[in-house]
């Protein structure tokens, strides 16, 4: 066997806002929605982290090891878990005991620091390693940034950081004719691998599985698996990457998707191919080429790039007066204050406030608690302004002591 | 294909936003190679006729192929009423002298044959005498005229639709650019004009509704089938059109409200908004520009709530004060109770300025740049305010792209659609 498949599933839940009028800055140092982030996570948890968990413990034991994936868990689903449903944790430490589950780093709160702040960056990337160690046990060696994003310096920086394994997206503007199914490295830094995620397979699975009007619809284990084998007919790895909540939350469980993945792993090994974990696959194959990736490529929208997060004015004007904090809030030396601006990183604000209606506004839409980006804008200013008069009542405190 | 257009009035000579969207929507459609009669209760002669015949109904004398006048008020069934009846639109000052007018034509109500009428064509008490006389003539011109598809715009020229439908056979497209549920509450509209409306609808063969609102409103409050409604979104005309500029007096940002100051406006709900905008934004200044029933209540409420430092009122504005007063505004607001479609935000998304509208205006259907409340939310309203005001990527964004979107709406586009009413409307379709 010198073929292989590589799993990997993202899970992240964002730390919803309330709504948050501009009379409540000064008054009210409470930014969340509980009870929407509550209702969701617990939503969540029974139709796909519970169940979902249950299915890849059994498949791996029924397959004796043979079978393997990789999880990305960001610090702030971790929180909510802790907080609203614990027990999506055991059973993530159950998996993480079968050995056949590899964990990986990210940044603690799902944000986009990588393109903005490289201190912070690390900070959380070390905040995140730490936590899967203190959870998991295993220290991660496998880096994924948020949304997959990429380019030569961020790979340069983690790379730093000691990683010699990062994921991303296996975008056709930077590919051109290679194919995402081998082993790259950075420019930079060649000691750096990359796995690229290959897109069609993986959002065969992901966006289409359930779609009617799809040609391959219905799609079944043994046609998937027959797939697989065209793709890695010349190639070495096939990287499906996708968010964990494809089973049983974006794709439901009427869909059949539960059935689909139970019946993969054997339909898949049958074909005299195998499954890994990112860290095996730069141990078994070597990388073919270096990749040139000189402005950031991610796993969102048509553009493959980071215009969902900061394609507009809406979206710079809020990133960059959020980072314009950073420097202060470490001043404060608050935990409460560094926790809050960790949860205002998280590029979910970010992508409420996307103006693409269009192309993919029916993917940002699912995904958005607000009507319109103008709302989102105004509530996530409205709380980085009172986050600001908290921050500098901090220092001020400081000062006077 | 030749259409017989129904309407009150035209370019210059406007009360409301009707004249208007005539205008734009003749034009669209002589490009789209459709010929126009417009019919108009009382033409001045100066209007705009480039793309339009119009045809003065003062000027048509009606003849006697109607030899029983009992007969043909039965076909039309008109309403005969007196003088109390609500205005479509109030804040128009009528002279004294039209009045006279009409009071001396109102105490002798008899038709006579091979007679002129003179219209007002004002929306004054004689309203309803006007509107049924304006059928009788309506008859006399479909007699005369040679066109395929006949077009009534709002109910004050329903009845001369119908009428021009039975003497000529034509299919009638009646335009609804508002209801009487956009007038009144839904408990006090005025029946008969509902019934003119509810008759026009179901005479017609097809119905064009101005927004998806005003076709949900035709379809369940009329009970119209639902199968002959077709909205088509107004457009906008800025041709020939300068940006004015203004001296500011004062370097305070300035919130407007420009309308009339009705309930179905929503003018207390931005009083509201304003006073909890202006304990945190005390440098502020609030505008509320028009007339209505509503007015000194207004006024009161203002006071009352201790921002009248704060608070201006024009009165209502003509012509160019109207683009001044936009020149002048930071942020534009439309609180509307119900509007079927509301030309204005568009006015002032073209004049560069950021404008909030409710979720319960038919524009809202058209508008993806601004940013949509709904009326009763005073607190998002304030918020949204408050967003403008402070954070200068939101107005940016509004402005820039707004504007593109206001460009956007054209009115041969609109046009073109209408015409393929017509053309189902004369397919039998």
């Amino acid at each position: 066997m010198n073929k292989s498949v590589c799993f990997y599933f993202q899970v992240h839940q964002p730390d919803r806002l309330r709504q948050f009028r501009f009379f409540d800055i000064g008054n009210d140092f409470h930014y969340l929605d509980e009870f929407s982030n509550r209702t969701i996570v617990r939503r969540v948890a029974e139709r796909c982290y519970l169940p979902a968990n249950r299915m890849l413990h059994d498949l791996i034991l029924r397959h004796n090891g043979a079978f393997k994936v990789a999880f990305s868990i960001s610090g702030a689903a971790i929180e909510q878990f802790q907080r609203y449903v614990p027990e999506v944790i055991d059973s993530f430490k159950a998996l993480a005991a079968t050995g056949c589950v590899e964990f990986l780093s990210e940044t603690y709160s799902h944000s986009l620091a990588s393109l903005s702040s490289m201190t912070e960056f690390k900070k959380q990337v070390k905040q995140h390693a730490d936590m899967t160690k203190r959870l998991f046990g295993v220290k991660p060696v496998v880096f994924r940034n948020t949304e997959l994003l990429y380019s030569d310096m961020i790979g340069a920086a983690v790379a730093d950081m000691g990683y010699n394994v990062m994921l991303t997206e296996g975008a056709k503007h930077i590919l051109g004719w290679k194919s995402p199914n081998f082993v790259y490295a950075n420019p930079v830094n060649p000691r750096l691998k990359l796995l690229l995620r290959n897109f069609t397979l993986s959002d065969d699975i992901a966006f289409r599985f359930s779609d009617k009007a799809w040609a391959s619809w219905p799609l079944t284990a043994d046609k998937f698996a027959d797939w697989v084998v065209s793709a890695l007919e010349k190639d070495d790895v096939l990287n499906l990457f996708m968010d964990y909540e494809t089973f049983g939350e974006h794709q439901r469980v009427a869909s059949g998707i539960f059935d689909f993945m139970n019946a993969l792993p054997a339909a898949v090994l049958a074909r005299k191919i195998d499954f890994c974990t990112p860290s095996e696959a730069v141990q078994r194959y070597q990388p073919v080429a270096p990749l040139h990736v000189p402005y950031p490529i991610s796993w969102a929208d048509e553009e493959r790039d980071t215009s969902a997060w900061l394609g507009n004015e809406l979206q710079e004007e809020a990133f960059n007066k959020l980072y314009a904090l950073e420097a202060d809030v470490y001043k404060t030396k608050d935990d409460n204050i560094l926790s809050i601006f960790r949860k205002l990183q998280e590029s979910d604000h970010f992508y409420y406030m996307c103006t693409k209606f269009f192309s993919d506004g029916s993917v940002h839409s699912y995904f958005n608690p607000y009507d319109t980006p103008y709302e989102a804008f105004i509530n996530y200013m409205n709380v980085l302004a009172d986050f600001e008069l908290r921050v500098k009542e901090k220092l001020k405190e400081k000062k006077t002591k | 294909m030749r259409v017989l257009m129904f309407g009150w009035e035209f370019p210059p000579h406007i009360a409301g936003g009707l004249g208007t969207a005539c205008y734009g929507m003749t034009k669209g459609l002589a490009h789209a190679g459709v010929d126009v009669l417009f019919v108009m209760p009382s033409a001045s002669g100066d209007e705009d006729q480039s793309s339009v015949r119009i045809i003065n109904a003062s000027d048509v004398a009606v003849y006697d192929t109607f030899h029983d006048v009992d007969e043909y008020l039965g076909k039309v069934q008109f309403l005969r009423v007196g003088s109390n009846l609500h205005p479509y639109i109030d804040p128009v000052d009528f002279t004294d002298l039209v009045e006279e007018e009409q009071r001396s034509q109102s105490e002798e109500f008899r038709f006579y044959f091979r007679q002129k009428y003179k219209f007002s064509g004002k929306y004054g008490k004689n309203l309803m005498e006007e509107v049924a006389r304006y059928a009788m003539v309506a008859g006399a011109i479909a007699a005369e005229q040679e066109f395929d598809v006949i077009h009534a715009h709002d109910w004050l020229t329903y009845l001369a639709g119908i009428a021009a439908k039975r003497v000529s056979g034509k299919p009638l497209v009646i335009h609804v650019h508002a209801t009487s549920f956009d007038r009144g509450s839904a408990d006090n509209i005025d029946t008969r004009v509902y019934d003119i409306e509810r008759k026009g609808m179901l005479e017609a063969d097809k119905v064009i509704t101005v927004s998806d609102l005003t076709r949900n409103i035709v379809i369940n409050k009329y009970g119209i089938d639902p199968e002959k409604v077709v909205t088509v979104h107004n457009a906008v005309d800025f041709s020939g059109r300068e940006k004015l500029s203004v001296d500011r007096g004062v370097h305070d940002k300035v919130i407007t409200f420009l309308g009339r100051i009705t309930f179905q406006k929503g003018p207390e709900y931005f009083i509201e908004a304003a006073a909890k905008v202006l304990k945190v934004c005390p440098n502020t200044r609030f505008v509320m520009a028009g007339s209505g029933d509503m007015m000194n209540r207004c006024i009161r409420y203002v006071a009352k709530l201790g921002i009248a430092d704060r608070f201006y009122f024009t009165g209502f504005l003509r012509g160019d004060d109207v683009q001044k007063m936009f020149a002048l505004s930071d942020v534009y607001v439309m609180p509307s109770v119900s509007e079927p479609f509301g030309i204005s935000p568009l006015e002032a998304m073209k004049s560069d300025v950021p404008t909030i509208i409710s979720k319960q205006s038919g524009v809202a259907e058209v508008l993806k740049y601004a940013i949509k409340v709904d009326f009763w939310d005073v607190n998002a309203l304030a918020d949204a305010m408050y967003g403008l005001l402070n954070y200068p990527a939101l107005p940016k964004l509004a402005t820039e792209r707004g504007r593109e979107e206001v460009d956007n709406l054209k009115w041969d586009s609109a046009a073109v659609k209408v015409r393929s009413v017509y053309e189902s409307a004369i397919e039998g379709k």
